[in-house]
């Protein structure tokens, strides 16, 4: 079979392969967000808390047998911990300063994060294997579907979907916005407003973690594959801009869907093309697609 | 009285000027006898770098992120122009410093669509877009890098392969970009973009065509970002996808930082230090160079906002003391 004269194991192999990029754009633009929301600060070492979640499922894996599914939950904890300890060190002090301060801190961050495990693991990436309920793959007729690339998919719009509801629909999340609106306000009210802080930048920071875990199995888990990504992400923001939970994750698949297809029909432009749009969207509508003009 | 104060205080600002520029000329004349020319020479494209991007983040309160694309690219036109059609150094550099202007124009015209952190972003992408272009391209050698850019004769007389005469063009270079920067600053477009860094609204309600003169100031500092990254390529006779890569836009932004945001000689004394340091550290502690960047970026933004300069000058002129760009 054959579309646009590619055969379809390519064409649809590409699409999943958008997919799963989407997926991860999806789940880092929606943690920047969520962070950006209430803290006010871009965070430009979610790339690296990304990687940092990748490496300690890897270095579980072989040094303790600590197997992919605990690592799930253990990788998040641990990144969502050195969170904690971020925030109330150092980015608690920067809130009342110009935001590019705390770009500028979580940049340093990020760039320590990287050296250190450059220096103790090297460039060449560790390949971790997948878990053995997800090995193999399915034949769907038109491409083959390897399970463990399904999964990621699955996993990660899950966990993109709890979180919307956690934020648009519980008691919790109404806090939450709340506080994003009108923290002094909501401080008044009786709520602690610097724990939510603290714990909304763990939870940002532990939702990276998570896409580090579950990327683990497809890419090299390396020092440097944060720092390649969150610069895409950080396009990907710009174009859905930051005011929706939903929008974030909308923009962030179809981007992958985009840059996957690109790889189909013009392979030069694959690496390009989000920026390509992220300018046009620019032009066009400069708040982003789904955002308030700040 | 307001007015004579105003003029008597405005006259010292112009003899503290004059006095920096000679104390700058004859260090800057003595200083490759002391030191390495070429060590120098590093120093001096960084410097002229760093002060291109302090007229924009100190002065103008913007943030790119994506001024390695400038640098980067810049010493990639000039590297062509020289080796590949054998332009004289002094017309390739113009050129690059052109390329770099004409590049901030198509940056600066997406980007001041958004303000603040947005800014920042959407300069980091385009940046990227750049380093992206730079790997496929043919001229520009990919991961090899442009090897081999000739020095060439300036005007056609003066032989560059020797290391003095190189030095000497580039303090030229250098002194020429650091006074038009300074001439800059103290212009009355100077003080209107001071105006907007401080208080945007304000400056906007003034009647002021704010857009304009942001796109204005990410010219000329891309110009000059760019006029550096080109001198770098004579030096070094190299350009590589290093100078385009987003490590270069941070470490000029650290540059900046440490030295002090705002202030005029901060960007040069940040440049002295971190190419010192990285030059001191690259055989001692080899790869552990980009956690010590980190680091410092880390404390700068932690404990010493005002950088190095700022923070001598706010010990010695506590009163006149100007706040650096983002502490209002």
């Amino acid at each position: 079979m054959e579309i646009f004269g590619i055969t379809s194991q390519a064409f649809f192999g590409q699409l999943l392969l958008g997919l799963i990029n989407g997926s991860f754009y999806a789940i880092l633009s929606l943690g920047l967000a969520i962070i950006f929301g209430l803290l006010n600060i871009i965070n430009f070492a979610h790339g690296a808390q990304y990687m940092v979640g990748a490496f300690v499922a890897w270095l579980g894996l072989t040094y303790f047998g600590i197997n992919y599914w605990v690592s799930l939950f253990v990788s998040p904890l641990v990144v969502g911990l050195a969170a904690v300890v971020i925030e109330r060190t150092m980015l608690r002090h920067l809130y009342k300063l110009d935001h590019l301060y705390g770009l500028l801190l979580t940049f340093g961050l990020a760039l320590i994060a990287e050296g250190v495990f450059k220096n103790l693991f090297g460039v060449s990436g560790e390949s971790y294997e997948v878990p053995e309920l997800l090995q193999g793959g399915v034949n769907l007729g038109f491409m083959f579907l390897p399970i463990y690339r399904a999964w990621i998919v699955v996993a990660a719009l899950s966990v993109c979907l709890v979180t919307w509801y956690v934020i648009e629909r519980t008691s919790l999340g109404a806090t939450l916005r709340a506080a994003t609106q009108r923290p002094d306000l909501v401080q008044a009210l009786g709520i602690n407003v610097p724990v939510m802080v603290t714990a909304t930048y763990a939870a940002g920071a532990a939702l990276a973690a998570f896409a580090g875990v579950l990327a683990a199995p497809v890419m090299q888990v390396n020092p440097v594959m944060g720092s390649n990504l969150i610069i895409v992400v950080f396009a990907v923001v710009v174009i859905g801009g930051m005011g929706s939970i939903a929008g974030a994750i909308i923009t962030g698949l179809g981007l992958g869907v985009i840059e996957g297809l690109t790889k189909v029909f013009y392979p030069e432009a694959s690496a390009v093309v989000i920026f390509v749009i992220m300018v046009l969207v620019l032009l066009v509508k400069p708040a982003g697609l789904f955002g308030k003009q700040a | 009285m307001t007015s004579v104060v105003l003029s008597t205080s405005a006259a010292a600002a112009q003899r503290r000027t004059l006095m920096v520029f000679a104390a700058l000329i004859m260090v800057g004349a003595i200083a490759p006898f002391v030191m390495y020319p070429t060590f120098l020479m590093k120093v001096l494209c960084f410097a002229l770098f760093a002060c291109a991007f302090n007229l924009l983040l100190g002065f103008a309160g913007l943030l790119s992120f994506g001024h390695a694309a400038f640098f980067g690219g810049s010493a990639y036109i000039t590297g062509y122009l020289c080796r590949d059609l054998g332009v004289t150094p002094e017309l390739s550099l113009l050129a690059g410093a052109a390329f770099g202007g004409a590049l901030g124009a198509v940056f600066g015209w997406v980007a001041i669509r958004r303000a603040g952190i947005y800014f920042a972003m959407i300069t980091l992408g385009l940046a990227q877009l750049v380093f992206f272009l730079a790997m496929q391209f043919k001229f520009t050698g990919g991961e090899d890098g442009m090897q081999g850019i000739p020095r060439g004769k300036l005007f056609g007389l003066i032989d560059m392969s020797d290391n003095i005469a190189m030095y000497y063009f580039v303090f030229a270079v250098f002194l020429a970009g650091f006074w038009l920067i300074n001439r800059t600053i103290h212009s009355p477009f100077g003080q209107i973009l001071k105006a907007i860094r401080d208080n945007e609204p304000r400056a906007t309600s003034l009647g002021y065509d704010v857009a304009r003169y942001k796109l204005l100031a990410f010219v000329i500092s891309a110009t000059l970002a760019g006029l550096a990254g080109a001198m770098k390529s004579l030096v070094f006779q190299l350009a590589s996808l290093a100078d385009v890569h987003w490590h270069t836009s941070g470490q000029v932004v650290l540059m900046t930082l440490m030295g002090g945001l705002g202030t005029i000689l901060g960007p040069v004394a940040g440049a002295l230090t971190i190419v010192g340091l990285e030059d001191l550290l690259a055989d001692k502690v080899g790869s552990w160079v980009t956690v010590i960047m980190g680091a410092m970026f880390v404390l700068c933004v932690m404990l010493f906002r005002r950088g190095v300069v700022g923070e001598i000058g706010a010990l010695f002129n506590k009163s006149t003391a100007q706040p650096g760009a983002g502490q209002h």
